[in-house]
């Protein structure tokens, strides 16, 4: 069963007389069950991926599924009980003037059918879930911390239990040691319930230890799509290794690589023509700016790269 | 070699909240000294006391703060200022909330130069692109005449970098200084500070959340947690045998590629860092080590477990 099936999406934005592309043509299928990592720096197109898979954001172009279903088929109460999302900053996430029980009820409010004290117990339960204890409930937002309220968040996108969880940047506003603990009980939520995850982040260690399978993006495409231990093991698109390349694994005395990507950042409104990393890949060639590389089909994913 | 910035039994307190609680350390020339812990822990406190830079509630007391052997603490506002963007020198997280949104890279620049050296405008616009040069910024006369606001994250620290050195300070402070940046820019970023550090001489002292950063830049580590300095050591001893549990936990929540399994939780600390008052007794870790029995609620002994590296906790060394 395929969780989450994208084909072909397109989203441009206008910015006065220029247009960004976002997202270009891209194409994904997640198994239910899966994580789905999605890496690349910012302004790549990797929040805008999420907004359209949440359905919060109209793809130009092309289809996508959710749970079998196609998202244009779905209204905003059906689309909410098959996928939530979970966003980087709990802070501008929570009603600041709401307290935590009746923000993580929200959800079943909006449906409409469930009775109040239904509500009440559902609540409980997913906030002792998420390890909020009981007392946590009157609580407003400002009164917890960083990891307290990303528990909140949590909740609230699991308390109508969906099949699918969008994590846009969960972990990046968190300290490590707490960073540890969100990512664990994620992976404990993902287990318990059977959810599929669409993880979005910058942080690839935190990727390589959460999914199952890694798809790099760059200027609005997927360059690279592999599973996991395959990816970090033979990365293949030159953008991918200097990702790779530029994590600071925590080793005393290997310095600070030099990632060899050049001052030029990109451009999203202004695509270079080729091969769109060229201007900064340490091993262009020249027809890399004149030819579109096609994707080349790996055994399980595939590579968009002349070199490769 | 004598210390370039010393810092003994530093307290800072807001109210009766304790930011700072007896923390010492040193940076010597041509030193990186990271200072390293989780948000709240008080490692900008640190820095922003040295460079006087504290809002007005604070209360900032210490046996010893000195500059160059200069006395910080006797140092009158304006001693302060001929010394701070001149002998030493801050840069911080944010770039697009420390830079002027209103004035041109050029002048925010030139500005110090001229305060601190009398240069004349002609002097100090060449020595500003220069440096933008020197930090990496291709077209730098270009640049001079652009706002912050054209300028990328990863280029607008690089002013930052740049301006911080105008006046060819002895002592850089930089406060997280990649945090707001990808992944790909800030290696390139800790890479040029690496690079001008060890061609100028001068002392860093880089605060960061990040062990990754600590681990690959460093000399030298303090481990901060609840206003004290818990953990001293240089960096590869730190890592091979850390001392203190709260750094061991730190070690452990780290997710390193190729390390740790996917279906194996990460080393996580449970609980959260405590806020302490200024009379706080015992190790403020306490409550989240697992280590932790009656006598934590007591007076701690600093052990050595080397000569040059230190830790505070009531387990022998």
């Amino acid at each position: 069963m395929i969780a989450i099936e994208v084909r072909n999406a397109r989203k441009t934005f206008k910015a006065g007389k220029r247009t960004v592309v976002a997202v270009d043509d891209v194409s994904l299928s997640v198994p239910e069950g899966g994580v789905m990592g999605i890496v690349g720096e910012s302004g790549c197109g990797k929040s805008t991926l999420a907004r359209l898979v949440l359905g919060l954001l109209p793809a130009d172009s092309g289809d996508i599924a959710i749970d079998g279903q196609r998202l244009a088929d779905l209204d905003r109460k059906a689309r909410a009980r098959l996928i939530q999302p979970v966003f980087q900053d709990p802070f501008a996430s929570l009603n600041p003037l709401a307290r935590v029980r009746d923000i993580v009820a929200m959800p079943l409010v909006a449906q409409g059918r469930f009775g109040k004290a239904d509500i009440t117990k559902t609540v409980q339960e997913m906030l002792a879930r998420v390890g909020l204890g009981k007392e946590m409930g009157g609580r407003l937002p400002s009164e917890l911390s960083g990891g307290q309220r990303q528990r909140v968040a949590i909740a609230r996108a699991l308390v109508l239990r969906p099949r699918i969880v969008v994590c846009d940047e969960p972990t990046s506003a968190l300290d490590v040691s707490v960073q540890a603990q969100i990512l664990n009980l994620l992976a404990e939520l993902r287990r318990d319930l059977g959810l599929t995850y669409l993880f979005i982040s910058h942080n690839l260690a935190v990727v390589e230890h959460v999914a199952s399978e890694v798809a790099v993006m760059y200027l609005g495409r997927l360059v690279e799509r592999e599973p996991t231990e395959t990816l970090f093991a033979a990365p293949e698109h030159p953008y991918t290794k200097a990702l790779l390349a530029s994590v600071l694994t925590p080793e005393p005395g290997l310095g600070v690589p030099d990632v060899g990507l050049g001052d030029t950042l990109p451009d999203p409104a202004n695509i270079p023509p080729g091969c769109r990393f060229h201007p900064r890949c340490p091993i262009a060639e020249p027809r890399c700016a004149t030819t579109t590389p096609p994707l080349k089909p790996r055994p399980n994913g595939g590579v968009e790269c002349l070199l490769a | 070699m004598t210390a370039l910035l010393e810092i003994e039994k530093l307290e800072v307190t807001f109210g009766r909240t304790a930011a700072v609680r007896g923390a010492s350390l040193a940076v010597a020339p041509g030193e990186t000294h990271c200072l390293v812990g989780e948000s709240g822990c008080g490692k900008s406190v640190t820095a922003l006391s040295v460079m006087n830079l504290l809002v007005r509630n604070a209360r900032r007391r210490a046996e010893r703060l000195a500059f160059q052997g200069e006395d910080l603490l006797k140092l009158s506002d304006s001693g302060m200022a001929r010394l701070r963007g001149n002998a030493m020198a801050m840069i911080f997280q944010e770039p697009m909330t420390s830079l002027n949104p209103a004035y041109t890279v050029g002048s925010q620049m030139t500005e110090v130069l001229r305060r601190h050296k009398r240069a004349s405008q002609r002097a100090a616009t060449d020595r500003a692109a220069d440096l933008l040069a020197r930090v990496g910024i291709t077209a730098p006369g270009m640049r001079l005449g652009q706002f912050p606001h054209q300028l990328s994250g990863g280029l607008r620290q690089r002013v930052m970098i740049a301006m911080a050195l105008m006046c060819d300070p002895q002592l850089l402070i930089a406060d997280e200084p990649t945090t707001a940046l990808d992944v790909t820019v800030q290696a390139q970023i800790l890479r040029l500070l690496a690079g001008l550090q060890r061609d100028l001489g001068l002392g860093l002292l880089l605060i960061t959340h990040d062990l990754g950063i600590v681990a690959r830049v460093a000399t030298r580590v303090s481990v901060m947690y609840a206003g004290e300095v818990v953990e001293s050591a240089p960096t590869a001893e730190l890592f091979a045998n850390p001392r203190h549990p709260y750094t061991q936990g730190l070690l452990r929540c780290v997710p390193v590629p190729g390390k740790i399994r996917r279906d194996q939780p990460l080393g996580a600390i449970p609980g959260t860092v405590p806020r302490v008052g200024p009379d706080f007794e015992g190790c403020a870790f306490r409550e989240r080590c697992d280590f932790a029995d009656e006598t934590c609620k007591h007076a701690i002994p600093r052990h050595h477990a080397s000569t040059a590296h230190d830790f505070l906790c009531r387990l022998p060394a």
